[in-house]
């Protein structure tokens, strides 16, 4: 099947020609880091995770998110779905692709990668992270390859594939969770330091990743013959408003225990993000634009009458993706670090270089899902069952 | 052969690009490897085949005892006692102060370039 | 004769497999904290070394009291052996302030206990230098993070860092409480004043933090820091800020202090144990 990624028209090798370059681009500009050190980022002594591990957790994300269309297909037996969980899983396989480079260009000595399996250590979350990451990276991979093949040769999937798939689905849980273990366990960090944070996480993750899915539904409706389906996207789009409400129920659950119980450092990180704190403030707009495209996406998405109309439910699930990113890509990893652990405000933006590099890794990712997306789509095309 | 022509032509290209370093080195004659020994000490912390074969193993269980468990003495096989250290111990002033004397050579010789002299510094080093 | 050749085989065969399979119970019955089943496993095959010199300092629980009030603002000696003895990069001449290594640093009372924090602190209190450093907790929140054990703690409690191992991930800076631990965010080669050449630098892409001088005690000699503050006293017939020693030893001088002074921790809140107590 592979093949069918390596035919296509002119529109799509321009597309694929600019995102390698894209690529290339982020490449070099990695090899710069790699020899320079990671001082060639924004980051320094107090705010030691940046941009790169805020994007990752963003992805990890979006990589759970395969499992709100898995779950009603084989769990709820929505049958309609079928159609697009190929779409759900691909997503999952670039955008945990994605997680795994944002990791190893955020390691100081990539070279010694390997000390993570020759010594493993199962008290690190990180340990877990990188365990739950590659089994649903190869599940999604593996599950969604055989259920394409059936589909290729007009068969249903093999039996034995089932207990692969209500595997993954537990799993997608499990992903999302244990990356918040990796914030939530750390004594001193009081942002992080929240029993909610993997809720949170799965909240947002829920309406993150369906609303990507629903705006990549669309492309695909638009450029190719194959249906996702109105009424598939619809139910996605229902997904996408509860998923919404939830992950802002929970956001303000955290600003109530923070500004009731007046503990300072539990407002601090607030602080600093909405208002700034001594003098420091950059990241304030940026909160306040996550405020705006937030309640934005509340509307959209709550009114019946704009969620039913396919535009008006395309421009919700953007506000939905640009509230969410800067709430987790930015948002939550800065907001963390600030204050220090000293109660000094030091400021983090990410540098130039570090920015094309995680522009690098996106394209990759971007790249995996066109190529996916073009298999899947080719094969349908070829079946024809777009015309159902 | 359908496309013979590109796939021979594909394959030349790829056989020389491979083939890289053996053509950019044609012709020039490598140096022998003479590690200088030292003028007074005869005998290493081990007998001199095994080291010849083997020093990355003892530096390897040396840094383990050193780091991870805090043991920083050691017993040769010929019963003297000397401190577990390759700054202070085995690149002292009496052995091999000098790295591209001694360890540079077999190295250079070998092709490989590992890297404990990105941390670890010889005594007489200039900044 | 009574001893064949058979029972001669089967003896020396039971004992051959009797001695390897002794090394290899001892090799992985050993409780050294720094020697996981992988460590073990990974030395089964080769000759044990090393062993502790008679002269090295040991103790069960290595710990410092802090003397606050014996700590002039305008002394720097214990930071300046420190940084000299370890080949820690000069701040001001790195590219930037983001990219210090500090493992033994002065800052104000507000910041070194900000929850301590109030208008009203008493005016020198305002003043006097806290000097900080790793804590070597007894639970610490770095060594649980870690994800190849590159950090890890001693059977004497302290925090141990393995330069050859550490993947450069910074899980434990951000699990520190107490902003004890550095990232060489770039080679700090070319920013150390003046090598010394018995200590090794560190490479760009790793992180680390003060080891009580793990390197020194083990040659019977104590912590830099303390050393230079002890010599620096004596220069100016003044007591010194810096006591070092064993916690589990009543007799030593930093139970004495403990027992007669009321000392304070860095967010004991937090649960991690921290062993510097600070006299104020």
């Amino acid at each position: 099947m592979l093949e069918k990624a390596f035919v296509g028209g002119r529109k799509y090798w321009i597309w694929m020609a600019f995102l390698l370059g894209v690529i290339g681009l982020g490449f070099i500009m990695y090899l710069w880091q790699w020899r320079y050190g990671l001082g060639l980022t924004g980051m320094g002594r107090d705010v030691s995770w940046g941009f790169y591990i805020a994007q990752f957790t963003y992805l990890v994300g979006v990589a759970a998110s395969g499992v709100m269309v898995v779950l009603p297909c084989y769990i709820h037996n929505y049958k309609p779905f079928a159609k697009v969980t190929i779409l759900g899983e691909f997503l999952a396989v670039a955008a945990v692709t994605m997680c795994l480079m944002f990791i190893l260009v955020d390691l100081g000595r990539v070279d010694r990668l390997l000390n993570m399996i020759l010594h493993p250590t199962p008290n690190s979350i990180l340990f877990w992270d990188m365990v739950v990451l590659n089994v649903y990276l190869f599940l999604n991979i593996f599950i969604g390859w055989v259920a394409l093949s059936a589909e290729r040769k007009d068969v249903p999937p093999p039996h034995w594939i089932k207990p692969f798939i209500y595997i993954s689905i537990p799993w997608a849980f499990s992903i999302h969770t244990v990356t918040a273990f990796l914030y939530a366990g750390l004594p001193g960090r009081h942002f992080w330091l929240t029993a909610i944070m993997a809720a949170r996480f799965l909240a947002s993750a829920f309406c993150s990743g369906p609303a990507l899915l629903i705006v990549f539904c669309l492309i695909v409706r638009k450029v190719t013959k194959f249906d996702p389906g109105k009424d598939q996207i619809r139910t996605l789009g229902g997904i996408v408003a509860y998923a919404m409400i939830l992950n802002v129920f929970f956001f303000l659950l955290e600003l109530f225990t923070a500004f009731y119980s007046q503990i300072p450092g539990h407002m601090h990180s607030f602080i600093y993000l909405f208002r700034g704190l001594e003098g420091h403030a950059r990241l304030v707009p940026w909160m306040w634009t996550f405020v705006v495209f937030a309640v934005a996406a509340l509307v959209l998405l709550i009114v019946p009458a704009t969620r039913r109309k396919l535009d008006t439910l395309l421009v919700g699930c953007v506000c939905v993706i640009i509230a969410t990113w800067i709430d987790k890509g930015l948002g939550l990893v800065i907001g963390g670090f600030t204050p220090n652990p000293l109660g000094k405000v030091v400021e983090y933006w990410p540098t130039g270089p570090e920015f094309l590099i995680s522009l690098g890794v996106w394209a990759t990712g971007v790249l995996i899902l066109t190529a996916l997306y073009k298999i899947a789509i080719s094969v349908r095309e070829e079946a024809g069952i777009y015309k159902a | 052969m359908y496309d013979g022509g590109k796939i021979i032509t594909g394959l030349i290209i790829g056989i020389g690009l491979i083939a890289f370093p053996i053509w950019l080195n044609a012709g020039k004659a490598v140096k022998k490897a003479d590690p200088k020994l030292p003028a007074k000490e005869k005998q290493c912390v081990e007998p001199t085949q095994y080291m010849l074969t083997n020093h990355m193993e003892v530096l390897d269980l040396w840094r383990d005892s050193v780091v991870r468990l805090g043991d920083r003495y050691f017993i040769s096989f010929d019963g003297k006692k000397y401190r577990v250290s390759l700054q202070n111990t085995c690149m002292s002033a009496e052995c091999h102060p000098k790295k591209k004397e001694f360890c540079d050579e077999c190295h250079d010789y070998m092709g490989i370039e590992p890297y404990c002299w990105d941390c670890h510094i010889e005594k007489g080093e200039k900044k | 004769m009574a001893f064949d050749r058979r029972k001669f085989l089967k003896v020396s065969g039971l004992s051959v497999l009797g001695v390897w399979a002794k090394s290899a119970a001892d090799a992985l019955a050993g409780e050294k904290p720094g020697f996981g089943i992988t460590e073990k496993l990974l030395h089964l095959f080769r000759k044990p070394v090393g062993f502790a010199s008679a002269d090295a300092l040991t103790a069960k629980k290595w710990a410092m009291v802090i003397k606050v009030r014996n700590c002039p603002t305008d002394c720097h000696a214990c930071i300046d052996a420190c940084d000299y003895v370890h080949n820690i990069p000069d701040a001001e001449k790195m590219p930037s302030p983001r990219h210090e290594i500090k493992w033994i640093w002065q800052d104000e009372y507000k910041h070194a206990f900000p929850d301590q924090q109030h208008e009203y602190v008493e005016e020198r209190l305002k003043k006097l230098p806290f000097l900080l450093l790793c804590n070597h907790c007894d639970n610490p929140p770095c060594v649980r993070v870690c994800p190849t054990k590159a950090t890890f703690k001693r059977e004497d409690g302290i925090v141990m860092m393995d330069q050859h191992r550490c993947i450069g991930c910074r899980f434990c800076m951000a699990a520190c409480p107490y902003g004890s631990r550095s990232f060489n965010w770039v080679d700090p080669r070319p920013y150390i004043e003046k090598q010394y050449p018995e200590y090794p630098i560190r490479v760009r892409g790793v992180v680390e933090k003060c080891t009580f001088c793990a390197e020194r005690l083990a040659i019977g000699k104590i912590p830099a820091c303390v050393e230079a503050c002890q010599n620096e006293a004596k220069k100016h017939g003044r007591e010194p800020a810096l006591v070092f020693g064993d916690l589990e030893d009543p007799e030593s001088e930093v139970r004495k202090l403990l027992r007669s002074h009321y000392a304070i921790r860095r967010k004991p809140e937090l649960g991690t144990g921290p062993q510097i107590y600070y006299i104020v």
